[in-house]
This record gives structure tokens, sequence and C-alpha cells, in this order.
């Protein structure tokens, strides 16, 4: 403590001699923003003007050509960008919003970006100083409001905290388990003139991202893991965020291993990967689910244990020893007790282990992966790539963009069954290519998501895959792809209803159709209004063409495919049920 | 099984810090029975005292989530038997209440009590002790027709040895000094 203090004191001393150099040049807190920005390496931030974040947007005038500013239609697409940037990325996004309704407007998306632990940093106007608290125009208690939300949050009233907070939110936002945090500043700390003096914070003395992995966990892992003769290994989106992606690889491949993986996890191994044995959970795949509740050592890698994948808990692998490598302190033991819990990150973890981990074929094993992946071929899979009578279906189009995609595209999803379609039928070579909302399950976020990646990753395809129902959630965005031309290519699945909610009504709720079906617009025209060519098909034999179209397409695209209307997504394990009784009808 | 637990929350001196730890209780709809902040022995490190009635296990999970907070440093949880803890209590009667008879000198030297205050329309005493304690006071001054009565949150520490700055010395080493 004494070093820590003694350290405190350090800073101390070198603060008052910043304060003796009368040479720096004072610049307006406003301005500060933006070169905090740069200091971050920003290049890019998304965002939407209003009174009490001009200043920001006015210093931001003289930087247009270091910072591009894009504008969205709403605050919700601003945030949902950046999370998309991030996503596609792993860089951090940010985000900017005005005070009052304009910073409450990104509160989904902070929310969305919290649960699938995704690093934005969100700048919002506040009123000045002298104001808050008393109900002043557009104020709200942004900071209140955001608080269960974020993993941190800082109100600035004086301008000379903001290099500091801005340094702090960059390093927050991005390490550890990454996470969106929310800078709230006042009108009048933004006019405010101070020195500015940028340090690139390293560490904070509260804070501890880089738990010191314990070895002898991992020996007490690899012990267990070379015992078993039928171990599984499932991972989630972890792997991605610790860069693990090969160390994955190699431990799957040295040790002979099985795996699967969360909605999150999906493009951390390639799918066609031989240990890749497909999507956990809900409206997974059969073999993964069924055999969670048979393996005997279930290793689990930077995930959470999610109620969509462990369905009941009380009944998920409790034959299983279970191993648990995880970052986030809080997730271990949360929901599914580790018999053995490595607190680290995926990267370290998994080099580790491989080094202790023999080789060993576990053929019987795996043949019971196979063989249920077989069952669920000839029952689902098969009919739903290619199905030769009835309307078109989500999974053939799917299909057909992975095909000739070859699996290198970025794809975007929203919420619902073309999500799930997406999910188990897009075959993904890279890593960073599967963005969705994954926890929150934010319906619109799609397209301004899949806006944020294609800028983020102008080298790839970005698909925005989306039902009639997310799409209209945050269509104003076709505004954005309108003034940056950003060239995003959109599919609407349209079937004309709330299409998993209605798959819910048909199978729980007697066939109730509760304000599920949809009267849509004419999406081709609302495209063209926006100035993008468009097309819409519904027969089989106009798909392939239309899918070419989109995918040669220079500028930004839309694709509206009519399907069948009121098709279900399977195998599907209803709310509550155990793994194993995952249905195939 | 729910039990009584006192949780101590050691923090950066923070706004809007107090908000965020107490609603990682009210999210799980767990209700705080009583809450005291305070600095602590280390300069500019403040610490909170929550008690709660909850199960362990759900304790445990919201502890982990309490020191997640980028500004928590470290949180502990402990039984009632594991610590040493004490509440303060104030009451007003009226002094028209005092008469020969009622023996309140008695009351107060009984309860280990003092008078605070005693001005001419009332008198406030003070007691400190565990809840028990204050209640039982507040028992026997019922005669004299209790005016106001205040107690504060539960305040409370380890019983080992073990002061704060030792841990955060061993958290600066491990996580800070490679």
């Amino acid at each position: 403590m004494k070093e820590m203090l003694n350290h405190r004191a350090a800073v101390k001393d070198v603060s008052n001699e910043k304060e003796s150099i009368s040479t720096i040049e004072k610049i307006s807190g406003a301005e500060a923003v933006v070169k905090c920005l740069l200091e971050e390496g920003v290049e890019l931030v998304f965002g939407y003007p209003g009174g009490a974040i001009m200043p920001v947007y006015d210093a931001l005038y003289n930087y247009q050509d270091n910072v591009k500013h894009i504008l969205t239609r709403h605050e919700q697409g601003a945030i949902h960008a950046a999370q998309g940037f991030a996503r596609a990325t792993g860089k951090v996004g940010v985000c900017i919003a005005t005070s009052g309704p304009g910073a409450t407007n990104l509160v989904t998306g902070i929310a969305d970006a919290l649960i699938d632990s995704t690093p934005v940093v969100c700048i919002t106007g506040q009123v000045a100083s002298t104001l808050l608290g008393t109900d002043a125009f557009q104020e709200t208690d942004v900071v209140g409001i955001v608080t269960p939300v974020t993993k941190w949050d800082i109100q600035i009233t004086d301008a000379n905290e903001i290099p500091e907070a801005f340094a702090k939110a960059f390093y927050i936002a991005r390490s550890g388990r990454p996470g969106p945090v929310v800078i709230d500043i006042t009108k009048d700390a933004q006019f405010q003139q101070i020195e500015f003096k940028y340090e690139v914070c390293t560490k904070i003395r509260s804070y501890f991202p880089k738990p010191k992995i314990d070895p002898t966990k991992v020996e007490e892992a690899a012990e267990l893991i070379n015992k078993s003769k039928k171990p599984f290994l499932i991972f989630g989106q972890g792997v991605i965020l610790g860069q693990a992606e090969s160390e994955l690889k190699s431990f799957l491949e040295k040790s002979g291993i099985p795996s699967a993986w969360t909605l999150l996890g999906l493009s951390a191994l390639p799918n066609e990967h031989p240990l890749n044995y497909g999507m956990l959970g809900m409206h997974g795949n059969l073999a993964p689910n069924k055999l969670t509740n048979e393996c005997d050592v279930l290793i689990a890698v930077g995930m959470r244990f999610d109620d969509r994948v462990t369905g009941d808990v009380k009944t998920y692998a409790k034959q299983a020893k279970v191993i648990h490598i995880e970052l986030d302190s809080a997730e271990i033991n949360k929901i599914i007790k580790a018999d053995v819990a490595i607190h680290s990150d995926a990267k370290e973890a998994l080099a580790l282990l491989t080094e202790l981990v023999k080789h060993k074929e576990y053929a019987e094993w795996i043949n019971q992966f196979k063989d249920l992946q077989k069952v669920e071929y000839d029952k689902i899979i098969k009919h739903e790539l290619y199905p030769t009578e009835n309307g078109l279906k989500m999974s053939e189009v799917v299909r057909i963009v992975s095909e000739k995609t070859k699996g290198e595209a970025i794809v975007v999803t929203d919420v619902g069954q073309h999500q799930m379609v997406a999910a188990r039928y897009f075959d993904h070579k890279n890593t960073r290519s599967s963005i969705t909302s994954g926890g929150l399950g934010t319906m619109g976020f799609c397209l301004p998501a899949a806006v944020g990646a294609k800028l983020g990753r102008p080298d790839k395809q970005v698909i925005a895959i989306i039902g009639d129902g997310g799409f209209q959630m945050t269509i104003q965005e076709l505004g954005t792809i309108l003034q940056t031309g950003v060239a995003v290519k959109v599919i609407i699945l349209n079937n004309e209803y709330l299409g998993m909610v209605r798959q819910w009504q048909q199978l729980f709720f007697d066939k109730r159709y509760s304000q599920t079906e949809m009267i849509n617009p004419d999406f081709i025209q609302i495209a063209s209004g926006y100035g993008l060519d468009a097309q819409k098909v519904t027969k089989r034999e106009e798909l392939d063409s239309a899918i070419d179209k989109l995918l040669n397409a220079e500028a930004g695209y839309v694709l509206e495919v009519g399907v069948e209307k009121e098709d279900n997504v399977f195998p599907m394990i209803p709310t509550g049920a155990s793994v194993s009784d995952i249905r195939l009808e | 099984m729910k039990e009584q637990f006192t949780i101590s929350i050691f923090t950066e001196n923070k706004v809007g810090l107090l908000n965020r730890v107490t609603i990682i209780f009210t999210r799980r709809h767990i209700n705080i029975e009583s809450i005291t902040a305070s600095e602590s022995e280390v300069l500019g490190i403040y610490r909170y005292t929550v008690v709660v009635n909850e199960s362990r296990e759900n304790v445990e999970k919201v502890v982990k989530q309490i020191e997640k907070q980028v500004d928590v440093f470290r949180a502990f949880y402990h039984t009632t038997d594991e610590i040493i803890h004490q509440e303060i209590a104030l009451y007003k009667i009226a002094t028209s209440s005092v008469q020969n008879g009622l023996g309140l000198e008695k009351i107060i030297r009984d309860h280990h009590a003092r008078i605070l205050s005693l001005e001419q329309d009332y008198i406030v005493i003070e007691k400190t002790g565990h809840k028990a304690d204050t209640n039982e006071l507040l028992e026997a001054l019922q005669p004299f027709n209790v005016l106001e009565f205040v107690r504060s949150g539960r305040v409370a520490m380890m019983k080992q040895i073990d002061n704060f700055s030792d841990t955060l010395h061993e958290l600066e080493k491990v996580h800070h000094l490679e």
C-alpha cells in the first residue's frame, strides 16, 4: 500500500509540474474530447448531434480528416453500428449522442453491449452543471439510467477530468471482459478551456482485468481430461475476445476432443473443422445438446452457461465433471458448478492445457456424435437446405449465400427465426464473421450493426440477414447507407410474421397468433426511396440469380425473399426442458 | 437456507458507486437490511457495510458481481458470528414525561446508555449496541412516550487480525507489479 500511496504522490507531483508550464496552449473541453479519440487511435465514430453535445460536434468539424463521423438516423442505430464495428474488428466502437432522449436512445444498445461483452465507448452531452438536477430541457439522469448496463461510467463537470476519464474509459472498455462505458459531459465542461495532456491508461488500482492463472488448476483439468473416455469441449465468445482461436484449434487437434459452440462462439472455429459438431442450445444441433448429458468431462471455454444454452440446469451435464475456463470470476459457479475452475483468459489456459493433454482416439465417442448428426441431417437438415416443394425456406437462402461467398462473408443477423437459421446453416471460415445480438436478443440490431461491420471491414462482403419485423425496427438506417454509400447487402427473409413468437404460439399457445401477423409495406419501394437497388423474389428458380445480383452489387443492395409463412425452426429445446429432451419436430 | 450476512466492500470514493453496488442486490430482489458507508483506515479508500438475509450461495454470487465493478477493490462476506459489529440508536423523549418513580436514571444506567442532549422540551438518549440491545431500551423507554427513535446501519469488523492494507498490498503485488 505504501508503494501505492507513493505512486499517487508521484503522480500529484507531475501534475503540479505540468501546471507550472505556462506555454501549453489551452483548448476547449470539446476539442479535448476529439483529441482523446485521436490519442486512442479512433478513426471512426457514430452519432447524432443535439443541443447539449453541440460543442463536441463543432470541434469534430475541424478534425474531419482525422475522425470520420457517421451520421445515423437514430441514436440506437449509432450504438448498434459501434457494436457492429467493434465485433467485426476487435477495436473499441465509439458513439456520440446528446443529452436526454439522445442518451436514453442508446440504452438498449448499451445493455446489448454489456451482455455480449462488446467494447464500446459512449459519449453523451449533458446540460450545464448548474442545471443538473433541475429538470432542465433535455436533462435526464443518464448515468443513473445506464449504471445497471455499463461496465463503468462517469459524469464530467470539469473539463480537466476529460483526458484521464477517456484514457480510463478506453482501457476499461477493451480490457478484461470487454463492455460498454459511458462518459457524460456537461455542456459547460465542453466549453471550458483546459491544458490538454494525454496519458494512455494501463492500470487502475482497483481493477484486475488479467487474473494470474493458477497452474495447479490447469494440472487438475489436464488430469481429468486425460482420464476421460468421453470428453466434450464447448466454447463461447471468450475464445474470440481472447484471440484464442488458434489455441482452441491446437487443443482440439492435439487432444482429439469433439467440440460445439454457443451462438456467440460461432466462427471462432471454422464450421468445416472435423472436430466442430455445431451449435449448442435451444435451436442448436442434436448431437452436442444430447451428448452434453452423456459426456464424462465437459470443458467450457469462455462462456457463461446462458439459459438458452443449458435448458434446465437441474438436469444439465449432471453426469460430467465440469472444467470451466473463464476470465470473469463472477461467471464461475454462477449457473453451473465447476469441478475445476480456471480463472483465466482462454488463450493462456488453452495453451497451457494443450501442453499437458495426451492425444487419444475417441472413436466410439465421436461416432455417437456422427450418428446423431446423421439423424438430424436426415430428419431436418437436408429438407431445410435442399427443399423441392412448397415456398422458399430461410435455410436454403442462407445455404446459397454461404456457398456463393465460400463462407468468407461477415454475416450480421437480427433476432428470431432467421437468426437461428443463419447460425445453423452458414458455414463460417473466419473468426469474427458472425455478428448478432445474443444475450439481449435485440430486434433492430442487424441493420445498423451491419453498417458498422462494413465500415470496420470494407474488405469483406457484409451480409445483413434480417426478418421483416426486426428490419422495421431500425429501417431508417437505410438513410445511413444512403448517406455514407456503405455497401451493406441486406437480405430480408420475409414471412409476414414475427416468426419466432408465432412458432411458440403454434407450439405452446394453441396456435393463438396474438399480434404476430404483420401487414408490411413495399420494402422494394422503400429501398428505392433510399436510393438502393432492390429486388423481391418468391420463387425457387429466381433465388440463385437474385443472390448473385446482391453479391455482385457494388453498392448497398436489398433483396427481399418471400419465404414460407408458417415455417418452424427445429430442433428445439422447449423452455425449461433438459438439453436431452431436444425435439426434432 | 437464508441467514444473516454482513458484506464489507472496499471501494474508491466515486460518485454513483454506491448506486452501482446496491443495484446488484436489487436486481436479484434482495432486500438490504442495513447499509453504511465510511472511510477506511487507508486514505482515500471507502468501505461499505451491507447487511442482508440471503442464502450463502446467492451471497457468494453477489459478492463476486460486486468485486467485478471497476472501482471496487475487494468485497468480503461473513456470518454474524464471524464479525464484531455495532449500531447506534438515538431516542428522543419529552422532558415533561420524566417524573419521579419512572426511574429514567436506572434505565439509562442498566442499559449503558447516556444522555446526549438535555433541552428544556426534550431529552436525547444515545445507546450503542446490537439491534436486540437498542430494541430493549426502546421497550424500556415506552412509559416516557418516545417522540423519535432512529437507529444507524451496522458497522462491522472481521474477527481476524488481517487489515485491509495488507490485502491491498497483496493485490498490488499479484496484479500490478509484474
